[in-house]
């Protein structure tokens, strides 16, 4: 809402809330045909865990809990942090990151309208730290697999049931990971791309996904539930700095489409740093806060320690949009700076 | 408040000091004005050290026993200092006592000391024993103040255990790891394991982890504090 006549009505919150979710469902169903089925089950239990946190929080609080809940932001939340899982995560993971986007992210800082931090990525970067190793195994792309991973697999990989079989079996480093420790072995980025979790552009299989994150977001850009600043900022920015180190040497720094298109740069792009109440609300706050979240991110994923680095960079960038919202504040008309 | 009234205050405090309530001094330094929960002082070992129930508890008893000597020690001394240079005069009687702990603590719980590090020399630095020093101390006879000492830091010891074990239960699933480095080898049998199989909570472990579970710790206090105020509200207006 930057420019007059204000016609049309503002949407309500849940409108909005079920028009991001419509667009998130290219996505879901580009996961499962890659992955297999297994994320439905994530979907169900971050959802089911969100609801019921959000409403004992809600009571607890003294509030009235049918609006809230109806309003869908905690379905949204749990969504947004049940893609970002690897498909077989166990559920207690998936329960412990949801309850605490819901609980310590969200409630505890006074619920919708009032959390600094995007809970989404606050649940992503707890269980991150906690538990590095099991966030950083993604099984791989059912076409790349050994073994076809059947539903019922899946189940018993969620539910913990899994009778010695190992994660190690069917999992495979994801190819911001793969990149990361062969470069570090001396080989050209050449020599690692031949490898086959790489795909035309991102991850074999992945890219989909990514495809149908893009394919989401410009939906929402259709609808006006985002405006361009953010998306816009951040995968330029992204782009540019991939695409300057990758000019200045290309056997040891990835081509810039690559990181356009894998990680989290098209999910966080559309839907994580579109967050409307955490992030800043003036349109050249929004190009900073993106473009801001888009050197970090590339910086974490090229120098830091972990192979992605969105949530990270979010959450930082989080940290500044009081700041940002203070120095981009549009000159009023007649008045003088 | 009204200046007159500020005046009338402090006479009564004057006339009141040398009658010094036991129980009272007791129940500040474990409840009232708990140190760790209530006057949120010496925060940086309550943070850094409590990553398991045998660090925070083993830091804490040392900063008792360097209040309650460093209290006792500028108790009967307070009428000599010059008030305009009391601080460094405190501070080198309390940081002359941490030597005296730090160097013992190497002599005799040599592994203990590893594991607490440059923490017991910065015990010296904790503001909580300065301000003990200074607000009861320099104003009390020995004994009051050396068990105000010793109360105070027991309080926090209290708390540094608490929030010790809870973090390691939650990070590690065990309790009383590391109570070997005190009591010798033969102690290793104490170290529980609460829950078996246990995946570990890294946060727990990490400085997130204290900062929320001081402030759990903080708000449990504060909601315990308020029922009972809720329960009894004729006390309350006397606390106050």
């Amino acid at each position: 809402m930057n420019r007059s006549p204000y016609l049309s009505s503002a949407p309500s919150v849940s409108v909005i809330m079920v028009k991001v979710m419509l667009a998130l469902v290219p996505a879901i169903a580009a996961y499962v045909w890659v992955f297999g089925a297994g994320i439905l089950v994530v979907l169900a239990l971050a959802s089911v865990t969100a609801l019921s946190a959000e409403a004992l929080m809600l009571k607890l609080r003294n509030r009235p809990i049918k609006p809230f809940l109806m309003d869908g932001s905690a379905l949204l939340t749990a969504w947004l942090l049940a893609l970002s899982l690897p498909p077989l995560a166990p559920w207690w993971l998936v329960v412990v990151g949801t309850l605490f986007a819901i609980v310590i992210a969200k409630q505890l800082y006074g619920g919708l309208g009032y959390n600094p931090f995007n809970p989404a990525m606050v649940g992503y970067a707890v269980l991150l730290i906690s538990f590095p190793v099991i966030m950083t195994h993604w099984p791989a792309p059912l076409e790349l697999a050994q073994a076809k991973l059947s539903f019922a697999t899946q189940l018993q990989y969620i539910f913990g049931v899994t009778n010695g079989l190992s994660l190690d079996a069917v999992s495979m480093a994801t190819p911001l990971d793969y990149l990361k420790t062969q470069l570090m072995l001396h080989h050209t980025v050449q020599e690692i791309a031949v490898s086959p979790q790489f795909g035309l552009l991102g991850a074999r299989g992945g890219e989909l996904v990514v495809g149908a994150y893009l394919l989401g977001g410009l939906y929402l850009l259709q609808q006006r539930l985002i405006t361009w600043h953010l998306p816009t900022a951040f995968l330029g920015v992204l782009a540019l700095m991939a695409g300057a180190f990758y000019l200045v040497d290309a056997t040891h720094f990835a081509h810039p489409l690559f990181h356009l298109f894998s990680g989290a740069s098209m999910l966080g792009a559309f839907f994580i740093i579109t967050d409307p109440v955490s992030g800043p609300t003036t349109p050249k706050g929004k190009i900073v806060f993106a473009a801001g979240i888009a050197v970090l991110t590339y910086l974490i994923r090229v120098y830091g320690g972990y192979p992605d680095g969105v949530a990270f960079s979010v959450l930082l960038m989080n940290m500044c949009v009081p700041l940002i919202d203070a120095w981009t504040q549009p000159r009023v008309f007649g008045h003088t700076k | 408040m009204s200046e007159v009234n500020q005046e009338t205050m402090q006479e009564t405090e004057v006339k009141l000091q040398p009658k010094v309530f036991y129980g009272e001094i007791v129940q500040n330094g474990l409840w009232k004005q708990n140190p760790g929960l209530v006057q949120l002082l010496g925060l940086c070992p309550t943070l850094a050290m409590t990553v398991s129930l045998v660090n925070g508890f083993s830091l804490g008893v040392m900063t008792a026993v360097v209040m309650a000597a460093s209290n006792a020690s500028v108790a009967p001394i307070r009428q000599w200092v010059p008030t305009e240079i009391r601080i460094p005069v405190f501070i080198l009687i309390i940081a002359a006592l941490v030597t005296i702990i730090d160097l013992s603590m190497h002599a005799y719980l040599q592994s203990l000391h590893a594991v607490l590090g440059i923490f017991i020399p910065l015990i010296v630095t904790n503001c909580i024993v300065l301000a003990r020093v200074e607000a009861f101390a320099a104003k009390n006879p020995v004994t009051p103040s050396a068990l105000d000492g010793f109360m105070m830091g027991f309080g926090l010891a209290l708390v540094l255990a608490t929030l010790g074990g809870i973090r390691e239960i939650v990070g590690k699933g065990t309790l009383f790891s590391g109570v070997d480095l005190v009591f010798g080898p033969a102690a290793k049998s104490m170290i529980l394991t609460i829950i078996p199989n246990y995946h570990g909570f890294l946060l727990a472990i990490l400085p997130p982890g204290a900062f929320i579970g001081l402030a759990s710790l903080i708000a449990t206090r504060n909601w315990l504090a308020q029922r009972k105020a809720a329960l009894m509200p004729s006390a309350t207006l006397v606390a106050h």
